[in-house]
């Protein structure tokens, strides 16, 4: 059952060919069997998930129900779910039972989905291997020596492990796809303001969105649509209709434009990764598509640009974290100076506090000019060079990770290192266009992911394409070794 | 002042809370007084993951404020996070406007005790939100936090350095404080906090052109104790300078037990705030449109309403002054004016003394006055049409302030009347003068004087419901003999 | 750009975040090389770039001026590390 499509699980579930009671015990025996070799889930939710499953086999028998209902799901655990425990990976909020349910939760109870539990994730979504939670490392099912990426590693590691058929997952600077990358599976970061950020934990306001990881583009389509749309508690989402993303996905690609950017494909890529996106390339030349070079000619600032301005507005948005209201508070302060400090000092992880304290360093008096509005300067150059490249093709694509899953520990010690990882992912967040990451091939038995980035908006026309480019290859079905 | 060398230059930050039913950025109640912490909801806790969505009714009651002192209103503005932390503000930043405020470059005029008229400069007003309130009574080694307060919309409205003594700088204060309340956007009440003031005071000698080294004091909660605060300030200030020292840039507190104010211990960070702009919340952007659509719904403001008074009414400047203090005021006086048809300046003294008098005496105001406006009319209008007199008309605004009625039934019930039937009272002044011959005579050999004794017999003896011009006309033709 | 101890202790404080005197030299390091990282910033051209706080060019929506939450104080409270007679409790705080 957990290597069946959404489509094909919604079909067996509303054909009554097996319940959704059976289907999310089928997935909650699987985690019980192989989540402690991965560490995927924080939480898992037994109880409430076959609560829920009841309650969709009812709407089930009952008929007219939608796609997803009964269709278990991976939450991460940045997003709030009342009464349930929602850590963002910190143990600052290891004790924190949320006591409301973020936007995007409504819409996936609501569409029916049955949440298994909660998954395990970089500390407030800082960082690219998955290493920096209070949880402890997740395994990559491709590997168990190597990291799946991060910051949503557990979501990307259940999915591609069978352990939920389809994850939530948030990207600040390609936290969805530098981990489905390395994990073979297909991740979409939509565009700024399509999903409600309302009771997702922030990271970096003007950069975080949620989106999906999902085994293919069509999964990923069906749970999108759920996710997307206006919510009046978000004064940064979007008023403006959701397109019909499945709809879509049968259109044929001729006449589509691909820009390859010269710059994603510089030193620094990996020969084998290159060797698969340009075989890719050739698939979609083969689909119909028309293919030129264009130019983003600011993209090797994204890293540094991304490194001042997200953790500028974490520095901010961490300040709530103060041991008062909720959250870890510290034994025996005797003055309020001392609660603070050390409350923040424990609840805090070692990345956290660097991301802090760059933050709070660069915004301070007499630096602020120097780096933060100098970033913004440079992230508007940034979102030029996408609105040239747009007026000439109509997705641009590239390699979403310059190398393979590497080995856990590698990157620990060196902070810089690790930033260089998301190299391709973060102009996407900067600019605020959505983007995407789904597998095209293996080096070294390890999997490889290529990266689509849209217009504003265009998710349906990336997944369309995406979507033609799976039905031609068959990367996407591929199963890790010992999770089959 | 201990010198007359000295000169004090004051600013004022003015904190006013606007009087909406919902906090600037979430759906709780801003009601005050409720139990602690029933009116913090998940946004104005800080909780993860929630954000903040503007109130439109504050933007559009700080835009009222702007249009009203004359300032430019900011085609587009934005919101920057203010960091800090202190346990009353529940994120560890407040949402403020810094670098763009929706308000800048009003001013307010003030009329000194000379007579002579000072513009106080505006140099902003900028929308935020309020901080909760920290507890240190009742618990032992702890401080308690009510975060109700929290997220209650504020402008705070900064002036210029153009404050020279803690006079103008009450008298600057007041007509702020009329002019919000006019506006209907503040309610005003100082004891709980809607209308807050810290005060900037440096001093420097007299023909000096740079400013001193300020303090901020801050906690003054009644015009008086604004007066008194910056007065001890002042005074304060010259004597560290004239005593050798220097003045420490700091903020200070007062206390209205003793009067002083003492240096607070300093949020350590002051000088840092970090501000940036709030990446949760979009720049505001007030078009043409909606900024005239605003300035046509602005009501009179009190100066134009003291001018109509004196040209309309004729009042003197006094007058029409003490009847512009407030809108409620105003509009009670305008009514009476209006249903009772009598001369507005009869209306102007009944209302300004007879009136607020009472009211003063027996604590209300003019909102919950027992007498209202139609009742006073209707009061007025028995003595415009001559059914009572002045006099008699005292009666019975007593008894209708004792809630016996309306005039028209005190006036019957107590056959008040007034006598107008001629030759009912020169009968009553025939039986006068026959009652008194000794001064009758007194009178007719020249005692002018005791006219006065007959016109008070004549009014006894009607119970004073005599009309008084028919009683001294016929009085002295008959006195004449 | 190097930050040195004195500054690396100075913005831990500032961010409420003890440090153990063992990390100073660490975090020093390690935020030095950040920085080195960002500073390659200072190489754009951005004079007349203006500044962009925000992906979406869309203006804030307003909210209707309605009270719509409920008191959910024993719900809130039930997560707090200390609390008594519905008040927050914190070490007592000297203005």
């Amino acid at each position: 059952m957990h290597k069946l499509s959404l489509k094909q699980l919604s079909d067996s579930l509303k054909a009554r060919q097996f319940s959704s009671r059976e289907l999310t015990q089928h997935f909650l025996d699987r985690i019980g069997r192989h989540d402690p070799a991965l560490n995927a889930y924080v939480t898992v939710t037994a109880e409430r998930a076959l609560r829920q499953a009841d309650a969709a086999d009812a709407r089930l028998a009952a008929g007219g129900t939608g796609v997803l209902t009964g269709i278990p799901l991976a939450q991460k655990d940045i997003f709030c779910t009342l009464g349930v425990k929602t850590s963002c990976g910190s143990r600052m909020l290891d004790r924190f039972v949320a006591p409301y349910d973020a936007t995007i939760v409504e819409k996936l109870d609501g569409a029916g989905m049955v949440m298994l539990g909660k998954a395990n994730m970089d500390e407030f979504a800082m960082g690219s291997s998955n290493e920096t939670s209070w949880y402890g490392p997740v395994k990559n099912p491709w590997d168990l020596e190597r990291v799946p990426g991060g910051s949503s590693g557990g979501s990307v590691a259940a999915v591609a492990a069978g352990l939920a058929p389809v994850a939530t997952a948030t990207d600040t600077g390609g936290s969805i796809r530098q981990p489905a990358a390395l994990t073979n599976l297909t991740g979409i970061k939509p565009t700024y303001g399509r999903v409600s950020r309302y009771g997702m934990i922030a990271f970096a306001s003007s950069l975080d969105q949620a989106g999906v990881v999902a085994h293919s583009a069509e999964d990923a389509a069906l749970v999108l649509q759920a996710m997307a749309g206006f919510d009046p508690r978000d004064s940064t989402s979007v008023e403006r209709p959701v397109d019909d993303y499945t709809a879509a996905l049968g259109a044929p690609l001729r006449g589509l434009r691909i820009g390859l950017p010269k710059e994603y494909f510089a030193e620094g890529l990996d020969a084998g990764v290159r060797g698969c996106i340009e075989a890719a390339v050739k698939v979609f030349e083969s689909l119909g598509a028309t293919v030129k070079e264009v130019s983003l000619p600011n993209a090797p600032l994204s890293v540094p640009t991304y490194y001042v301005v997200a953790p500028a507005e974490a520095s901010s948005n961490l300040a709530r974290f103060d041991g008062v209201r909720y959250g870890h508070r510290t034994e025996g302060a005797k003055t309020l100076q001392e609660l603070y400090e050390r409350s923040r000092g424990e609840g805090f992880g070692a990345e956290v506090q660097r991301r802090i304290m760059v933050g709070t360093y660069v915004l301070s008096h007499g630096y602020y000019d120097a780096y933060y509005l100098k970033a913004q300067k440079v992230r508007r150059l940034i979102y030029d060079d996408f609105r040239r490249a747009f007026a000439e093709v109509d997705l641009v694509l590239g390699p979403t990770a310059q190398n393979v899953a590497f080995k856990l520990g590698d990157k620990t010690d060196d902070p810089v290192a690790m930033y260089l990882n998301d190299i391709y992912t973060i102009a996407a967040n900067l600019a605020g266009i959505p983007a995407m990451s789904l597998p095209c091939g293996f080096h070294q038995d390890l999997p490889v992911g290529m990266q689509l980035m849209g217009n504003f908006f265009d998710e349906a026309r990336m997944l369309n394409a995406a979507h033609q480019y799976q039905q031609a290859t068959d990367f996407h079905k591929r199963w890790p070794k010992g999770f089959a | 002042m201990a010198n007359d060398n000295w000169e004090a230059v004051i600013g004022l930050e003015v904190h006013c809370q606007l009087l909406t039913k919902s906090k600037i950025f979430s759906g709780a109640a801003t009601a005050y007084g409720a139990e602690p912490n029933t009116q913090a909801d998940a946004v104005t806790l800080g909780l993860p993951g929630v954000l903040p969505v503007l109130n439109g009714t504050a933007l559009r009651m700080a835009v009222t404020f702007g249009l009203a002192v004359d300032a430019q209103i900011a085609e587009r503005c934005v919101f920057a996070r203010k960091h800090y932390f202190y346990p009353d503000l529940p994120k560890g930043y407040q949402i403020s406007q810094y670098e763009l405020p929706i308000v800048s470059g009003g001013h307010l005029d003030i009329e000194l005790e000379d007579g002579s008229v000072k513009t106080i400069g505006i140099t902003r007003a900028h929308m935020e939100e309020d901080a909760g309130k920290s507890l240190h009574e009742g618990f032992v080694g702890q401080t308690g936090i009510d975060l109700n307060r929290a997220g209650t919309p504020l402008i705070e409205i900064v002036s210029e350095p153009d404050i020279r003594s803690a006079q103008e700088a009450v008298a600057y204060l007041k007509k702020l404080h009329q002019l919000v309340v006019y506006l209907g956007i503040c309610d005003g009440n100082m004891q709980e906090g809607s209308f807050r003031c810290d005060a900037n005071v440096s001093v420097r000698h007299k023909g000096e052109s740079k400013f001193g080294t300020r303090t901020e004091t801050k906690n003054v909660n009644s015009f008086r104790y604004v007066e008194k605060a910056i007065e001890y300030e002042i005074q304060r200030q010259i004597e560290v300078i004239e005593s050798g020292g220097r003045i420490v840039q700091e903020t200070r507190l007062f206390n209205p037990d003793t009067g002083e104010t003492r240096a607070m211990r300093t949020k350590e960070d002051a000088n840092d705030y970090r501000y940036f702009p709030d990446p949760d919340l979009l720049p505001i952007v007030c078009t043409a449109d909606y900024i005239a659509g605003i300035r046509a719904g602005l009501p009179e403001l009190p100066e134009a309403k003291r001018l109509r008074f004196e040209q309309d009414y004729g009042l003197s400047a006094y007058d029409a002054r003490t009847l512009t203090s407030s809108r409620e005021l105003a509009a009670y006086y305008e009514a009476v004016v209006k249903a009772s048809g009598a001369e507005a300046k009869l209306c102007a003294n009944w209302v300004a003394t007879d009136l607020l008098g009472a009211l003063n005496k027996l604590g209300q105001d003019i909102a919950t006055s027992p007498v209202g406006a139609d009742a006073l009319a209707g009061l007025l209008k028995r003595i415009a049409d001559k059914t009572i007199s002045g006099k008699i008309a005292k009666e019975v605004f007593e008894a209708m302030l004792a809630g016996e009625g309306d005039a028209d039934t005190i006036i019957q019930k107590r056959g008040l009347v007034q006598i107008t039937d001629e030759s009912a009272i020169i009968s009553a002044i025939d039986k006068v003068m026959a009652a008194n011959p000794g001064q009758l005579a007194d009178y007719r050999s020249g005692k002018d004087k005791l006219f006065g004794f007959f016109v008070g017999q004549v009014m006894k003896a009607t119970q004073g419901k005599a009309n008084p011009d028919a009683v001294n006309r016929l009085l002295k033709e008959k006195l004449a003999g | 750009m190097s930050l040195s101890p004195e500054q690396i202790k100075q913005v831990a404080h500032l961010a409420r975040l003890s440090l153990p005197p063992e990390k100073v030299e660490p975090y020093a390091r390690q935020l030095s090389n950040i920085l080195e990282l960002v500073g390659q910033l200072s190489n754009a051209a951005t004079d007349d770039v203006a500044p962009m706080a925000h992906p979406l060019d869309m203006v804030q929506r307003l909210r209707p001026d309605a009270v719509t939450e409920e008191d959910r104080r024993d719900a809130f409270q039930a997560i707090a590390p200390a609390v008594e007679n519905g008040l927050y409790l914190v070490p007592k705080v000297i203005e």
